[in-house]
């Protein structure tokens, strides 16, 4: 209706001011924000649900993206739970005089993130689509409806996405009064793909058993001949409940929990969560931990990136480079277990700091690997480099340009390979990152072999910060500090550049300080709608090694 | 004195047919190891096919419920061809008395026919993977076929016959001559073989990305018995092929039937070729990667420029 106005004229009001206000992410006139004592710059701030767009808007015009959408529970307690407690604490709650649901949305430009809360009716709880401006914003709306009962009007695709046979229609695992037992359902799993017709056309359904013993995803491929027209992905076989079940934990329980929702990016998580429940607490965790935090950072990224670059070896059927590259992963996954006790780094961030401390010994262990590493990579990526039948593979696969990555909200390593200098250890360097001078990689192609590119320059910029952390890493320091119980009614978030791209966290508490809702945001949640894009037009057989160069999570983004 | 011969002959057969299936196995164990050496792998060993069809004839075989009786029939036949193919190419000895049942034009039928009955059976439970195969798989053969007969063409020419022991014994048992025409003829079969027997660069016989297969989608169905007739059938091909290979290109050290003292030293020579070409088949697929499915037309088609050089070398300098 006037809506599509409405977003013009403000977008155009408001743009000459934005530039005037440095300190502030963005201005409007019904949004006031307040800084959040993150450590990463973060804002956040209420809008009434008619400005969301335009609010939007503006962040999109000025370069800005979607990270993340989720919404919360905010009614008052109904008959049952909690009588007393809630009428006391309710003068100083932030959220005090919402009675229905929070509809949160975290963007971010160049000043940091802004994290938007939308309070939303208890009996009609819409609001405005914003995936005509972010279109990752599509899968989370889904997810949000499916999740609480939040409903985006307007909106263009309003298909179930994270609900598959589990539970009916009409009932919202996070509303608080949700009953996991009268919502049980025996109904069939019916979801519309978009078809396509014409001549020739032919749809191939993989997954969401694969022959291989990878996570689930079912791909529906139309094609024509060998040729793909278009690919659409249905994900949700992995959804287990993991927001629901941080409703139930303490601080310290949430942080194994969150180590958990994508084992491979395990210390971004609990980094993130960590981040979160300390903005909250606003307390800073010893020096000493954070060093250790960016090691095991870097130990993350060097891990899965060489463990990728095998796997795009194999995709090619180059099982040599695929040898050779899980040597060197297993060396350095034997070099955690050795030196902190577990393979993965799982459970080794807390919040408040580590639990794990490096000897004076282990340096001399992580040096000796960072040497070895350098060198057997640097041959390998000379082999990977000349070899004719790889790079006549990797060359052109899957090309996303930069101008439709930046459009996607591609993200991460792969928006980084299509031009999208998004590196939160570069724009937002939270400690101990902000001594360390971090490198990006980047490249234009968007191809296969310009993520292969970027994964290699990322693989050696980590050994040469895990070098420098050496150096940094004295000692003294306590490892952590106690933090057992937060504030009430806090909200906080962190964010953390795995090595996929931006995992974040964020945390609500209650009028007691538990955990209220909990919601981990993946990368993958940006980047899964752009591999659709990325498989247009290239042959079937290549979508293996397409998919294996954007290495997504399913664990990550099902929940 | 006739029916000793005939009776040699037939226990040469009998042997012959009886080491080509028991051996094919051990090729296939001998050539994955080597690809594991190649990758500083440990590997599974020689014996891995047999431990593989062991376990694969003591399973519960399960039917998609739509299979035709040729879907049940097709391993049978497919093993039945390849064994066939195997055992009448004079590997160890030149007269057997089946060879001459079938020509090199009719070996290469006995293959065609074994792809035509893979493929059908890949069609027939309907999926989108068997489908895919088996249209990958005729997108290859088609054009490795015609590659496959001029190579034949161009051994036959030097012996003036289509028969497999006569071009053996021109090459082998009669004075040693280099042909340049079949070094041309060489090179292409080499490019036929990799392609017939689903290896890198144009196929992975090791993927498990099902978009990517060729021979493997054709087979994605298929369990137990009938698994593990198609797994030694593909075994027994790449056997025949190698043997085809080593009696049109190295057939030096065969034995003539009934020239028993002979035959120990054939054996041996028998062996050493074959570990000799899987190790090179190994090391070929350790350099090689996969190409783009669209390359491989390209790649056949180079097989059958080679073999046509071959031939036209033979006809210009009559060697």
């Amino acid at each position: 209706m006037g809506c599509a106005e409405f977003i013009q004229s403000g977008a155009e009001g408001l743009h000459p001011s934005y530039t005037k206000h440095i300190t502030m992410p963005i201005t409007h006139p019904n949004l006031r924000l307040s800084k959040l004592p993150s450590a990463i710059p973060a804002w956040s701030g209420e809008i009434a649900s008619d400005d969301l767009q335009p609010v939007c808007q503006n962040v999109q015009d000025g370069g800005g993206r979607l990270v993340a959408l989720w919404g919360s529970d905010a009614r008052f307690p109904l008959p049952n739970p909690l009588p007393q407690a809630g009428e006391g604490a309710n003068e100083s709650l932030r959220e005090s005089q919402v009675d229905g649901f929070v509809l949160h949305v975290v963007l971010v430009n160049e000043a940091g993130l802004i994290c938007l809360s939308v309070p939303l009716p208890a009996d009609q709880p819409n609001y405005p689509d914003i995936s005509r401006i972010f279109p990752a914003a599509n899968r989370m709306q889904r997810a949000a409806y499916d999740l609480l009962g939040i409903y985006a009007h307007e909106g263009h695709d309003h298909r179930k996405w994270l609900r598959h046979a589990a539970w009916h229609g009409g009932s919202f695992p996070l509303r608080k009064d949700f009953d996991a037992v009268q919502s049980r359902t025996d109904e069939p799993d019916s979801y519309p793909f978009v078809q396509v017709e014409g001549q020739g056309v032919h749809e191939i359904a993989v997954g969401p058993v694969h022959a291989g013993i990878i996570e689930p995803g079912h791909f529906r491929f139309s094609v024509v001949g060998e040729k793909t027209l278009r690919l659409e992905e249905r994900f949700g076989y992995k959804h287990k409940g993991i927001e629901k079940r941080f409703e139930t934990m303490s601080v310290q329980q949430g942080a194994k929990l969150a180590g958990r929702v994508s084992g491979d990016s395990t210390v971004a998580y609990a980094w993130a969560y960590a981040m979160a429940a300390e903005s909250i607490a606003a307390v800073t965790p010893p020096d000493r931990s954070l060093w250790l935090r960016a090691l095991f950072l870097e130990r993350e990224r060097i891990a899965n990136h060489l463990g990728d670059l095998g796997y795009l070896g194999n995709d090619v059927a180059l099982s040599f480079g695929f040898a050779q590259f899980w040597i060197l992963k297993e060396q350095v996954l034997r070099n955690n277990a050795k030196l902190f006790g577990h393979r993965y780094l799982m459970d080794k961030v807390i919040p408040g700091g580590v639990t794990v401390d490096l000897a004076e010994s282990g340096k001399q262990v992580l040096l000796e690997e960072c040497a070895m590493l350098e060198r057997e990579a640097s041959v390998l990526r000379g082999i990977y480099d000349e070899h004719a039948g790889v790079q006549d593979r990797f060359i052109g696969a899957g090309r996303i340009e930069p101008k439709l990555a930046a459009q996607l909200g591609l993200c991460g390593l792969a928006g980084r390979a299509s031009a999208q200098s998004w590196d939160a250890r570069v724009q937002f360097p939270c400690a101990p990152y902000d001594k360390l001078d971090v490198q990006m990689a980047t490249y234009r192609n968007g191809d296969v072999a310009a993520r292969v590119i970027v994964r290699f320059d990322e693989l050696f910029e980590s050994l040469r910060l895990q070098r420098e952390i050496m150096v940094h890493l004295v000692h003294g320091d306590d490892l952590a500090i106690p933090l057992e119980k937060l504030p009430a009614h806090g909200f906080g978030v962190g964010m953390v550049e795995g090595w996929r791209g931006e995992v974040l966290v964020a945390t609500h508490t209650d009028a007691q300080g538990n955990l209220t809702r909990v919601h981990p945001h993946d990368p993958s949640w940006q980047n899964w709608p752009v591999l659709e894009h990325a498989v247009i037009g290239n042959i079937v057989p290549d979508f293996p090694l397409i998919n294996k160069s954007f290495n997504l999570s399913y664990s990550g983004q099902d929940l | 004195m006739e029916n000793t011969n005939q009776a040699l002959g037939l226990l040469f057969q009998f042997y012959q047919s009886l080491l080509v299936v028991l051996l094919a196995p051990l090729l296939t164990g001998w050539v994955n190891q080597c690809r594991a050496w190649l990758q500083n792998r440990s590997g599974p060993g020689l014996l891995q096919p047999y431990r593989t069809l062991r376990k694969l004839f003591h399973k519960d075989a399960v039917m998609a419920f739509n299979a035709s009786p040729l879907f049940r029939a097709t391993p049978y036949i497919l093993f039945g061809c390849m064994w066939l193919a195997a055992a009448i190419i004079p590997i160890i000895a030149v007269n057997l008395p089946f060879s001459p049942a079938a020509d090199v034009i009719a070996l290469v039928g006995v293959f065609a026919l074994a792809r035509v009955f893979i493929a059908l059976a890949a069609m027939d439970i309907g999926t989108a993977f068997g489908t895919l195969g088996a249209r990958r798989e005729m997108l290859v053969s088609f054009l490795a076929e015609p590659a496959l007969l001029m190579v034949l063409f161009t051994a036959s020419l030097i012996s003036h016959s289509t028969q497999l022991p006569r071009i053996v014994e021109a090459l082998a048992l009669q004075q040693f001559v280099l042909y340049p025409s079949l070094a041309f003829a060489g090179l292409a079969f080499v490019i036929v073989l990799l392609a017939e027997n689903a290896r890198i660069p144009v196929d992975n016989p090791g993927t498990h990305l099902e978009l990517t297969m060729i021979h493997e989608a054709m087979i994605l169905e298929y369990s137990a018995r009938h698994l593990a007739l198609v797994e030694w059938a593909s075994s027994l091909k790449l056997f025949a092929y190698i043997s085809i290979g080593i009696a049109l290109f190295v057939p030096y050290g065969i034995a003539d039937v009934g020239n028993w003292g002979a035959l120990p030293l054939a054996i041996v020579a028998l062996l050493v070729k074959l570990a000799l070409a899987g190790a090179a088949l190994a090391l070929l697929e350790t350099l090689l990667a996969k190409m783009r499915i669209f390359r491989a037309p390209e790649f056949m088609g180079t097989a059958f420029l080679l073999a046509v050089l071959g031939l036209l070398i033979h006809f210009l300098l009559g060697a």
